[in-house]
């Protein structure tokens, strides 16, 4: 026989034990940390819930709750706005054999009215939900993890081969604040493979050019322009605003400079690099190392290492790099996965042979060891050479 | 001991354009030794004049740094892979 509504409630209490607010709140107090499920619509939730509930709609619960639960002896107090759509929720998991299931009456609202502890998470705009929807799909990103991304601040220096596909990236994702420092402009010869720049750009500053794009793809995205030449006068001001710096430079002198001015500003380093066909990128995490210098102490000399404007390189093999470039970057703001910290990754695209190399911290380090002895920034270009003229 | 070393590219012009060579020898030096008896120059770029490897330069055995194990005097070992990594710079251009 069909069920009313009252009947159907009526049931639902008579199966499942109902907690009040102040009951949760006892329980939190003495450190039992039940499941807090939350079983409101997303943007109910959004605009406020329970600190560490766990969010899962009504609609998706029986879809969800073993994979969100898996263990069928946890203890769960649902709740919803006032009480109602929890207990039923409640029920419906008892049902699936879950053994402690309580739903608490009065809800969010009862819970909010009475003074006790919530949350809200960010308020996305109905764009950013739009666009930002395949990574709120991914437990490892999630609206926390899209929420990081949004407040992050990431230095991309050079405009660049690498740090034309990190910035694209790094700008659809979501980066909130993306700084690009760059001192040249566009270039016919560029456009090869910095695909940040486009033709009617030739002779624009690449800042320029990379912000156009930049927010052109992704409006949400604030560009700071810095058309500066890194040196050890303006390195440290330039990356002071930022968490992570991103290495996408051509020559050794700022790659030095950069390494050792992360290691002193405490910021963490993706460093990337290319030659011909071969490309290297590691992480350098400035509390523990090891750095750039562990692995290369000292820049090579003029005549001994060709850059590549001399030397070529194959267009595609910077989007290779700059691609794990910003994966990593993401990687990190986000607290996912193991970045290539003590690692390097090195790439040999003809061979298509991808090696990951173990790095060292070297206790007599330059710069990241206890005792360094380089403490003050070097601008290398006096006896490295503006350009190395004899290539290897 | 025969091991496979891997040329970066910087370095192929020594070796005819390999990206790969086999080389004998017990330790990575007498390595490098063999390998400039048949690619003449290469040392150079690979060490200083005092012999050692250069600062710019690292070679790894088996994925493994040689200056965090024996530097020259590393043991090679029947089928090591044996890569060589100098600092590379490029990246904007």
């Amino acid at each position: 026989m069909a069920k009313t509504y009252q009947e159907l409630m009526t049931e639902a209490r008579d199966s499942v034990p109902e907690v009040t607010i102040d009951e949760v709140q006892a329980q939190m107090e003495n450190g039992a940390r039940p499941t807090l499920l939350d079983v409101r619509e997303r943007e109910e939730y959004r605009e406020g819930h329970l600190e560490g509930s766990v969010p899962l709609p009504r609609g998706f619960l029986e879809m969800r709750i073993e994979e969100t639960v898996p263990d069928k002896s946890t203890p769960i107090v649902a709740y919803c706005a006032g009480g109602v759509r929890s207990l039923i929720a409640a029920r419906t998991l008892k049902e699936m054999g879950y053994e402690n299931v309580t739903s608490m009456s009065g809800g969010y609202t009862a819970w909010k009215n009475a003074g006790y502890k919530w949350v809200a998470d960010r308020q996305f705009t109905p764009e950013q939900i739009t666009r930002y929807a395949r990574h709120f799909t991914l437990p490892e990103v999630g609206e926390a993890g899209q929420s990081k991304l949004l407040d992050a601040k990431v230095l991309c220096v050079g405009a660049g081969g690498l740090g034309s596909p990190v910035a694209l990236y790094l700008a659809a994702a979501g980066v909130g604040t993306i700084g690009i420092a760059d001192h040249d402009t566009v270039d016919m010869s560029n456009l090869q493979r910095q695909i940040l720049h486009t033709n009617d750009r030739v002779g624009m500053p690449k800042v320029e050019s990379a912000q156009l794009t930049l927010n052109a793809l992704n409006p949400d995205v604030n560009i700071v322009q810095f058309k500066e030449r890194l040196s050890s006068e303006n390195v440290m001001r330039i990356i002071d605003d930022f968490d992570i710096v991103v290495n996408g430079c051509d020559n050794f002198p700022t790659r030095y400079l950069i390494n050792d001015a992360c290691i002193m500003a405490k910021k963490t380093l993706v460093d990337g690099s290319i030659f011909q066909f071969e490309g290297q990128v590691t992480v350098v995490d400035p509390a523990e190392g090891p750095c750039y210098r562990c692995l290369f102490p000292e820049p090579p000399p003029p005549g001994m290492a060709p850059s590549c404007a001399e030397a070529g390189v194959l267009g595609v093999l910077p989007g290779l790099v700059g691609c794990v470039q910003a994966l990593e970057v993401i990687k990190i703001i986000l607290g996912a996965g193991n970045p290539l910290v003590g690692r390097m990754m090195h790439f040999d695209t003809l061979s298509s042979e991808i090696r990951v190399l173990k790095l060292r911290k070297d206790p007599n380090c330059l710069v990241c060891s206890e005792n360094p002895k380089i403490t003050e920034l070097i601008d290398y270009e006096e006896f490295c050479g503006l350009r190395p003229v004899n290539a290897a | 001991m025969s091991a496979q070393v891997r040329i970066p590219t910087p370095l192929r012009r020594f070796t005819g354009g390999a990206e790969a060579i086999s080389a004998d020898g017990a330790t990575v030096g007498a390595l490098v030794d063999h390998i400039e008896s048949n690619h003449p120059g290469i040392k150079e770029r690979l060490c200083d004049e005092a012999g050692e490897v250069r600062r710019f330069v690292n070679i790894f055995v088996n994925g493994e740094d040689i200056r965090f194990i024996n530097n020259l005097d590393t043991p090679v070992n029947e089928g090591d892979e044996v890569s060589i990594v100098p600092a590379i710079a490029g990246g904007s251009g």
